[in-house]
């Protein structure tokens, strides 16, 4: 029984939303956005989950003044008071709610955005340090991948392009054509074709219970 | 020798099947851009019977394994480090860390990426090895949090079972990042296992596991992030070995039979796309007939 109802759940849920796909919208009505709000319930009523899990376990960690204690009160701190003053009615005063001018929007377009920001900037030293261990020319192969990137690479800034236009006008239309739109296009394209295969695939065994490791079943 | 000839031929003699159910329906529809005025939308006929091929592959061969056919997959390396990440993680005495991707739970990627937790989830509890992994929705805590008790259940381990294994970190991409990247400098895990969707953090993710000197696994379907795992990692599930890894991991038959269907299908998409290649380059009108048959609208 505790296997069987998610089974059947998630059969007539798949078999709705497949449905929905070949139905008459005009004739049956919204059958793909109702079951989407439904799920947007669902994920509200979850989100309790997560604030117990957060708070249980930094808050465990803080009563018992284990290493890095403080960085985990202040990640509690941070919690409730970002989500306090936005669940309190607006009616009460400007600075709760979620409008401009509230602390909620503060907290989230000065210190949030910020941080986020600086943590997507980051990215271009991890760049920097991945393409030169995946750049070392120790095999055929790599030195290929090499020779192309740097291609690709002086073609994509004005003055990589303007060389290769002194060379040959033709040259950065046939990089564009044969490298970007040719070899890198084919090979995306396998692994999307793979990739969707495989996703309507897994799709089909969990409609058929087929698949139920992801509900904690074998 | 005659079943191995009739095997070749069956994926050609459907492809001309289904180019010609779907030739019919081109033909009986007088105007493609007509407004369907019934319940079925039948501009949308032939995605209704690519779905039923494909169906019916899968469930084929599903019965087929589950009748006692032998059938062949090809090795993964990247499933078959699983183990000997998770083993070296328990001699080292250090976590094992997994990420069921960072999207939401409905999809796809992200039930491929708890599937495959379950499989994990066995090999630590069997091995006792702790076992870390970070969810960025609460619905992924609450599917997470099932998937590995019930692995340990299933292991009888269940004392070494801690609710905590699995944690809500943070609901915004970058917060979640800079958690795990934190948790991975100070604990240093053994292995790290990346499984599900995986957008502009990727390769935050991973070169920080690769300083951190993990043994690093990822998978993902995202093509735009597969050269960043495969700069970063030790091993890159890619694409359709993503949604084949919880299959694979099982070495159940009736699993690896959906494995087979998928394949034969794959089979007639390359035969379609030799096939419109060859028509384009000789008749353009020809190879635009082929492409209107498999659009979806």
């Amino acid at each position: 029984m505790k296997t069987a109802v998610p089974v059947i759940i998630a059969f007539l849920s798949g078999l709705a939303m497949i449905l929905a796909f070949f139905l008459n919208p005009e004739k049956f009505g919204d059958i793909e956005g109702e079951m989407l709000q439904w799920a947007t319930i669902i994920a509200g009523f979850t989100l309790l989950l997560g604030v117990v899990s957060i708070v249980r376990v930094n808050w465990r960690s803080v009563k018992r003044l284990e290493s890095g204690w403080f960085n985990k009160a202040a990640l509690l701190f941070a919690l409730f008071i970002t989500a306090i003053p936005a669940v309190i009615p607006v009616s009460w005063s400007p600075l709760f709610g979620r409008d401009n001018g509230s602390i909620y929007d503060w907290l989230f377009t000065y210190p949030n955005a910020q941080m986020q920001s600086t943590m997507f900037a980051m990215l271009a030293f991890y760049i920097a340090s991945a393409a030169y261990r995946a750049f070392r020319a120790r095999t055929t192969e790599a030195t290929l991948l090499l020779l192309t990137a740097v291609i690709v690479m002086l073609w994509r800034i004005p003055m990589g392009e303007s060389v290769f236009a002194a060379i040959s006008p033709d040259l950065p239309d046939l990089i564009n054509t044969y490298v970007m739109g040719g070899v890198n296009v084919a090979v995306q394209r396998g692994i999307i074709i793979g990739g969707a295969l495989g996703a309507a695939a897994t799709a089909l065994r969990v409609i058929l219970g087929i698949e139920r490791t992801y509900m904690g079943r074998n | 020798m005659i079943r191995r000839a009739a095997a070749a031929v069956v994926p050609i003699l459907v492809l001309i099947l289904v180019v010609a159910v779907l030739s019919v329906d081109a033909f009986a529809q007088t105007s493609p851009d007509a407004a369907d005025t019934g319940w079925f939308l039948t501009k949308r006929t032939n995605a209704l019977v690519i779905l039923l091929l494909f169906s019916a592959a899968i469930v084929y061969y599903t019965r087929r394994a589950r009748k006692g056919d032998k059938l062949f997959v090809r090795k993964i390396a990247g499933l078959e480090a699983v183990e000997e990440a998770v083993g070296r993680a328990t001699e080292m005495g250090r976590p094992v860390l997994f990420i069921p991707g960072i999207d939401e739970i409905d999809r796809i990627d992200t039930l491929a990426g708890l599937s495959i937790l379950g499989r994990v989830a066995r090999i630590t509890a069997r091995y006792e090895s702790p076992l870390y992994v970070p969810v960025r929705y609460p619905m992924v805590l609450a599917a997470a949090s099932e998937v590995v008790q019930q692995s340990y259940s299933v292991e009888g381990k269940l004392e070494s079972h801690n609710q905590d294994m699995v944690r809500y970190v943070a609901g915004e991409q970058f917060a979640f990042t800079a958690t795990v990247n934190g948790y991975m400098m100070r604990e240093r895990p053994a292995a790290n296992i990346y499984m599900g969707a995986f957008f502009a953090e990727s390769l935050l993710l991973a070169e920080t596991g690769n300083a951190a000197g993990s043994i690093q696994i990822a998978g993902t379907a995202q093509p735009e992030q597969l050269p960043f795992f495969i700069a970063a990692c030790d091993y890159t599930l890619m694409g359709e070995e993503l949604f084949a890894a919880s299959a694979y991991l099982s070495h159940e038959p009736i699993m690896l039979g959906g494995l087979k269907g998928q394949d034969l299908i794959k089979v007639l998409i390359v035969i379609a796309i030799v096939l419109g290649a060859i028509l384009v380059t000789s008749n353009g009108s020809a190879g635009n007939w082929i492409s209107n048959l498999f659009e979806i609208r």
